[in-house]
């Protein structure tokens, strides 16, 4: 199947106070079309300056250090800002994690909607009936009489069924979405995961699916990329990696999150140490202090993706042995 | 010997709706929501409970309601001879029965150092220490976090520091209770743990006892002792941590524990989804206000309003007209 975006050795630095923090360090993936694929990491792994990379989003003291993105055969971290801005939402688009910031409160939704194809050369009366045709996919109850409200009167599983719908409407080849279930409550996480699933089908985009929430990405993806600290550690189908992770950090997280254990436990698993300070990452692997496997070879060698199977790899020397 | 340390009554605490001009044509019940709606239920010295329920359920007022940081408007609530409803002496309960906000960080001044932050109850209470470095060291021990903390200050701590100093800052005087609102939200999966070690430690040290609000049910299995499940403000369950897990004789419980994913990707999911979204404050629905999203509601469901009660079929409290439960089989398995 032919790849709908390919990054590879992305590494994006931020020039800060104390030096140069290496928020990304080669970070390489792809996905396929008609693919969702999820991210998990926790605070401080490079979630947010991926996207923000993906979408030419970044900060002015960031530093693109290398690598590329090839959205099918157009470069994201190369083309003018002009031609990003003409993907941006056609070919390309993102759902925030928080719906209420991602929508502007002054301006009714119908409107915002409308303004949002000011690119397409139809009438106002066309873009108004597109606009009803995708909110009605989204399942907000009666559309037409709803286009003059504004964002402070849909609760928030509706206005994240809007952004979705902005996001949507332009059936763009690849969707990212940040954290798009986090601001909601679990009975409403799940209808809004239901409805990604859904419209992804029908659609037929890919979809990016950045979460720290490993149930959310066991329920939703296929493939799943596990970042630690500005690296990609694993990579591989979700089945896979859930079942059997290569790489000790994903095991770690695996055995920490509290829905796992279902037995009533008065001690927790956690992950003992910090994230290590990114201005001067340790020398080695980049996992090696908080890993109970470390070794000498830890210490000297940055460890390379070894294979574990087809399309999965961890970015461990004892991958193997790590199951 | 009495063991009930919290005693609450029909406690509800409502909150004023500006209608601007409209109010004043606005009938005099339509003029205020009721956040909390009546809850009744019962804390024994020692006990874990955990109030769980989704945004806007009225479990992080009824915390503030406790505390005195919002108005009880009508109802009994006793904690440890003091009467909370009757304006009390706030200043003497809060040394009793401390708080812990929501976020971890923001909760801690940013000017303040981490010693200053953690002797700042004994100064608001005016209780001279002997040695206030010590007694600094000491709670922060306690919480998990070496002397060489003492003068950092906020925002060069991690949100799991952050918290640990929220905890050392709770038990500073030896609260008899401690009000926990959300002690994990925020915190990445990797230091929930050791978070919820911490405070499963203290309890057991130090015969704590808590509330613990969140809505994160995965926490609570291995925290809690007691659960209650809160809907619009009321109580729709509540039951030992167990019979919740095993057994939830709501549907709302029932769907709450289904919506939750787990990291498994062969789970096989009996996931009820409710249809709909929570209901307004202002216009709540007639009869068992779960029926508008409850797959099983029935005509009566529409008219009766159930109370909180036992049924001879459910192990838990619980306010529903038909309780699910495993003796009723065909009442798990989804209607249509």
């Amino acid at each position: 199947m032919k790849a709908v975006l390919q990054v590879q050795n992305l590494s994006v630095d931020f020039e800060t106070q104390r030096g140069r923090l290496q928020a990304l360090r080669d970070v390489s993936f792809s996905i396929d079309a008609g693919e969702i694929v999820g991210v998990v990491g926790e605070s401080g792994c490079g979630k947010s300056t991926l996207i923000a990379s993906l979408m030419r989003l970044l900060a002015d003291n960031a530093i693109l250090r290398s690598g590329s993105a090839l959205l099918q055969d157009k470069d994201l971290l190369q083309i003018s800002q002009r031609d990003m801005q003409a993907l941006r939402g056609r070919d390309i688009s993102v759902v925030f994690q928080d719906p209420m910031t991602a929508l502007n409160p002054v301006i009714s939704i119908g409107q915002q909607m409308i303004d949002i194809q000011h690119r397409e050369q139809i009438s106002k009366a066309e873009k108004r009936k597109r606009v009803i045709n995708i909110l009605e996919k989204v399942g907000i109850p009666d559309p037409a009489s709803r286009l003059n409200a504004y964002p402070h009167e849909f609760s928030g599983g509706m206005r994240q069924r809007v952004c979705i719908a902005m996001a949507l409407m332009m059936r763009p080849k690849l969707l990212i979405a940040d954290e798009p279930t986090t601001a909601l409550d679990a009975t409403l996480e799940v209808q809004v995961l239901r409805l990604l699933q859904e419209l992804q089908s029908e659609i037929g985009c890919s979809i990016l699916f950045i979460s720290h929430h490993l149930g959310v990405i066991a329920e939703l993806c296929s493939k799943v990329i596990v970042m630690y600290a500005g690296e990609v550690v694993e990579y591989g189908p979700v089945s896979q990696i859930f079942r059997s992770p290569s790489h000790p950090y994903t095991r770690k997280l695996l055995e920490c999150d509290p829905g796992r254990i279902k037995e009533r436990s008065h001690v927790l698993p956690s992950i003992p140490g910090e994230l290590p300070d990114l201005t001067q990452p340790p020398p080695g692997c980049i996992f090696r202090l908080r890993c109970d496997l470390a070794t000498e070879k830890c210490l000297k060698q940055i460890p390379e993706a070894q294979a574990v199977s087809t399309d999965h790899w961890a970015k461990c020397h004892y991958a193997e042995s790590a199951q | 010997m009495n063991d009930t340390l919290l005693q609450l009554n029909n406690l509800r605490v409502t909150f004023p709706v500006n209608h601007g001009l409209k109010g004043l044509f606005t009938p005099r019940h339509k003029r205020s929501v009721d956040a909390v709606a009546g809850v009744s239920l019962q804390l024994n010295k020692g006990e874990t409970l955990a109030i769980v329920g989704e945004s806007g359920s009225g479990k992080t007022t009824l915390a503030r309601a406790l505390n005195g940081l919002v108005s009880i408007a009508s109802g009994e609530a006793i904690f440890d001879g003091h009467v909370l409803h009757q304006d009390p002496d706030w200043s003497q309960i809060r040394r009793e029965m401390a708080m812990m906000f929501q976020d971890p960080t923001g909760s801690l001044s940013p000017r303040m150092t981490v010693r200053s932050l953690i002797l700042e109850p004994f100064a608001i209470h005016s209780v001279a220490l002997n040695d206030p470095d010590q007694t600094a060291i000491s709670l922060l021990e306690k919480a998990g976090l070496s002397r060489r903390f003492l003068d950092r200050y906020p925002h060069q701590l991690s949100g799991g520091q952050a918290r640990r100093v929220g905890i050392a800052r709770a038990i500073a005087l030896q609260p008899k209770l401690i009000l926990a609102d959300e002690p994990t939200a925020g915190l990445d999966v990797s230091v929930q743990g050791e978070v919820l070690t911490l405070m499963n430690h203290l309890k057991r040290d130090l015969g704590l006892t808590t509330i613990i609000i969140t809505h994160n049910l995965n926490i609570l299995r291995h925290i809690a002792d007691r659960v209650g499940v809160m809907y619009l403000g009321r109580l729709v369950e509540v039951g030992s941590v167990e019979e919740i897990f095993n057994t939830p004789s709501h549907p709302y419980t029932k769907a709450l524990l289904s919506a939750n994913p787990t990291p498994d990707p062969d789970a096989t999911h009996h996931r009820i989804e409710l249809i709909g979204e929570t209901p307004s404050l202002l216009s709540r629905p007639a009869g068992c206000e779960f029926h508008t999203r409850c797959p099983w509601a029935k005509a009566q469901c529409s008219r009766v309003m159930p109370d909180l009660e036992t049924h001879t079929n459910a192990a838990n409290l619980v306010r529903c007209h038909f309780p699910l439960n495993e003796l009723h089989p065909g009442a798990i398995s989804r209607p249509d």
